[in-house]
């Protein structure tokens, strides 16, 4: 029978996640393994088959043993680690970064097209966020229209580089990036030149199926009416990874 | 080459000088140069004329006291060079007058007494040749025994011998973090790689922070020595000096010093006729606060937006390009020569049971003598600030000292008499940090100074993580509000609860500890918060 050319050296590691008994591949992450097994981990920039980002924090879980907290998404599973992903302390610190979000820019669900088809929204209601009592900034961010198929609605963007890192690590045009720090920063194509504009964009669309929110949304769509699929995104990675 | 050809050469560069019968040394660092001291070297040096060979003006790294700047200090041969005279406050118009001066008979009306405490209880060991030597000068560094560590360890030494003695020195991390400095080069030495870094980080940013500034601008060859010696210990041969732009006067030197000791074999592709080579680049960061953050500065270095990743893999295993990459604080580094020279237990046996050596401090705020001092480990707060600082100006009352910058905290009266380590600072809720001690007087008001540090942190976050981007400002804008009195008791929890949030899930440093100014003030000045509450 045919061997696989090369067997991966990788060992398998037994772990306790909310005090199920797991196996799991050690070059495994918490978060894939509690993906793999369907204990729910709420992020919203950790996506199958893009690169680890590590920046909505909201997949923090607690190490038995370990005073600070771990990112799942960034945290390679280890023999014998016992995990918590759902305490008392968790969910209160998710269900602040989720204000904090809906606080920076402007999520009004009733009139954006993504309503009812929002990951930002989604876990707002799982995570038990029914009111906001972070005071709301209010700034009024501009919308890029200029591309004949998609539109860009900062208001909605939570800067989780999805966006970003699809077009760069699966598309490879690199069309998107981030400018400027802190709360000033924002998501721009090319040298922060008009969508409509740009010279590397292949107008795929990719960007926009992997937007959690009504940051990236097809042109033409009305309240509640852009319906993302995701789909595609591990069978394109894994090809990726093949070649 | 062997010890003894570095000696022969030091003892000629010494020769040279034989003639010189009387130094002046006029301190060219940043903080005399901002107060004048450009024109007084010049006034100086045109006073002294040729002097027959016997007088030589020179400019020196910084003298500590810069309250007092510009600093010019005159040593006599014929009066023995150890108890040089120093003068204060010099101007241009002094010149004449310093160097009409007969040995013994020192120009009263300038002179800076060198028996007060401020110099008097300093114990010097990365400052030692801080004032004293031209940093321009590669001769002056190896006359006074310079490059001797990094010859020792290349022709005695084999690079474990290097990591047992840093290791059994005890010294730890001066970058802030206090990590075990021989247990990250043993960690590094031991990673099966064959190419590997060796980064210097000085992106020195904390407000009224500027002890690696005043290292590299009064003695750049002492970092590059420590440098190499880690490189051949953990086997890299390529390293790069991250500094901030901010700095032009340390990368000018640190350039000049680079340039020197390429051209001296110190480095490049035979150090000191060995096998070793070693290359050290300069890369200057463009203003960014978090560019101090490892991974951050790791990413700057390697072209990309300056922002961190998390840990781990830390640098140690995969840093700069995927390689093992050791990253130490300036400070760190200019602590490895003596080291070397003096052996671990000698460095062992200065400072406090966990935290060993000395420790740079700049003194800034609402202090008499504002300037670098470095005192063992384990010297008293109360010392520091009231006998080598001279205490508050103005006969005012001392309030509360900051340290660590806006990742540390603020330590009030009642807590003066902890005697300063890592661990000491820490369960007072503050940290070593790099260095900066800023003083407050009773007239500094507590809530400002939280809202000035959580200012900074807002507008230095990289934006990457969301509790440091949108946290960082929500906390601002809470503090803003109780400075200016309408914030409400409610105002107060929901600043609380941030402040637990934003330390228990941001990604890097500067998101964790941000917090800690706000939450240090209200340990110690719940009172100030409370009074500032709408309706008390």
């Amino acid at each position: 029978m045919a061997q696989p050319a090369t067997i991966p050296n990788v060992r398998v590691v037994t772990l306790r996640i909310d005090d199920r008994d797991l196996s799991a591949r050690e070059d495994e992450t918490i978060i894939e393994v509690c993906r793999e097994n369907r204990i729910p981990i709420p992020s919203l920039c950790h996506l199958d088959g893009l690169s680890v980002w590590g920046g909505c924090r909201l997949c923090m879980v607690e190490l038995e043993g370990q005073s600070r907290l771990y990112a799942a998404c960034s945290t390679r599973v280890a023999e014998g680690m016992r995990i918590q992903t759902n305490t008392e302390r968790l969910q209160r610190y998710r269900r602040t970064i989720i204000e904090l979000l809906f606080a920076e820019r402007n999520h009004v669900c009733s009139v954006c097209v993504s309503n009812g088809h929002c990951e930002l929204q989604w876990l707002a209601q799982k995570c038990g966020v029914d009111h906001v009592r972070i005071p709301y900034r209010q700034v009024a961010y501009p919308v890029d229209s200029s591309h004949e198929m998609f539109r860009l609605d900062h208001n909605r963007c939570i800067l989780c580089t999805r966006c970003v890192r699809v077009c760069d690590e699966i598309e490879g045009a690199h069309t998107w990036d981030v400018m400027s720090r802190g709360s000033d920063c924002r998501i721009i194509s090319d040298m922060a030149q008009p969508w409509g504009d740009s010279d590397t964009c292949t107008s795929c669309g990719k960007c926009v199926q992997v937007c959690p929110t009504g940051a990236l949304v097809k042109q033409g769509t009305s309240v509640g009416e852009m319906v993302k699929d995701q789909h595609f995104l591990p069978i394109l990675a894994r090809r990726r990874h093949l070649q | 080459m062997h010890l003894e050809d570095l000696a022969e050469k030091a003892a000629e560069y010494r020769a040279e000088e034989a003639a010189v019968r009387r130094e002046v040394r006029v301190c060219v660092a940043a903080s005399c140069q901002s107060s004048g001291s450009l024109p007084v070297l010049e006034a100086l040096t045109q006073a002294c004329g040729d002097g027959g060979g016997t007088c030589r003006v020179k400019g020196v790294g910084c003298m500590g006291l810069c309250s007092a700047g510009p600093l010019v200090a005159v040593a006599d041969k014929d009066c023995g060079l150890a108890d040089s005279v120093l003068y204060r406050d010099v101007t241009p118009a002094d010149a004449s007058d310093i160097i009409g001066s007969v040995c013994g008979a020192p120009v009263e009306r300038l002179r800076c007494p060198t028996d007060q405490p401020f110099f008097a209880r300093q114990q010097k060991v990365v400052l030692e040749n801080s004032g004293v030597i031209d940093p321009d000068s590669f001769k002056g560094y190896v006359a006074v025994g310079g490059y001797a560590a990094l010859v020792q360890a290349l022709s005695e030494m084999t690079p474990a011998d290097v990591l047992r003695e840093v290791t059994a020195s005890g010294l730890r991390g001066r970058g802030g973090g206090g990590y075990p400095t021989g247990l990250k080069w043993s960690t590094v030495a031991k990673m099966p790689a064959a190419q590997k870094y060796v980064i210097c980080n000085a992106d020195e940013g904390d407000p009224g922070a500027f002890m690696d500034r005043a290292v590299l601008e009064s003695d750049p060859h002492r970092v590059l020595e420590g440098m190499a010696i880690a490189a051949y210990a953990i086997g890299a041969n390529k390293a790069y000096v991250y500094v901030r732009a901010e700095y032009p006067l340390a990368v000018e030197r640190l350039q000049t010093a680079i340039r020197k000791a390429k051209r001296a074999g110190f480095l490049g592709t035979k150090v000191a006729d060995t096998q070793f080579a070693f290359d050290v680049e300069i890369r200057l960061g463009a203003g960014a606060f978090v560019c101090g953050e490892e991974t951050a500065l790791m990413a700057s270095i390697e072209g990309l937006r300056g922002q961190p990743r998390p840990r781990p893999p830390y640098p140690a295993e995969s840093g700069l390009w995927g390689c093992p990459t050791l990253i130490n604080n300036v400070e760190s580094f200019a602590n490895i020569a003596p080291i070397i020279r003096n052996g671990g237990d000698w460095f062992a046996g200065i400072g406090t049971e966990k935290s060993k050596g000395t420790k740079v401090f700049a003194l800034a705020g609402k202090i008499q003598n504002t300037g670098l001092i470095e005192v063992p480990m384990g010297t008293s707060l109360r010392d520091i600030i009231e006998t080598i600082g001279g205490g508050i100006p103005d006969g005012k009352a001392f309030k509360a000292v900051q340290t660590g910058g806006p990742s540390g905290g603020c330590i009030p009266e009642q807590h003066l008499d902890i005697a300063v380590d890592y661990d000491s600072l820490k369960t007072l809720g503050t940290m070593m940090g790099s260095g900066g001690m800023i003083v407050m007087d009773e007239t500094s008001c507590m809530v400002d100074v939280a809202r000035y540090f959580m200012e900074f942190c807002m507008t230095e976050s990289c934006g990457k993580c969301i509790p440091c981007r949108a946290g960082t400002q929500q906390m601002h804008g809470l503090l803003d509000k109780i400075a200016k009195g309408q914030g409400a008791h409610a105002d107060l929890a929901l600043l609380e609860e941030l402040c637990e949030v934003v330390q228990a899930t941001s990604l890097c440093g500067l998101g964790q500890t941000a917090p800690n100014p706000v939450l240090s003030t209200l340990r110690y000045f719940r009172d100030e918060y409370e009074e500032k509450l709408a309706g008390g």
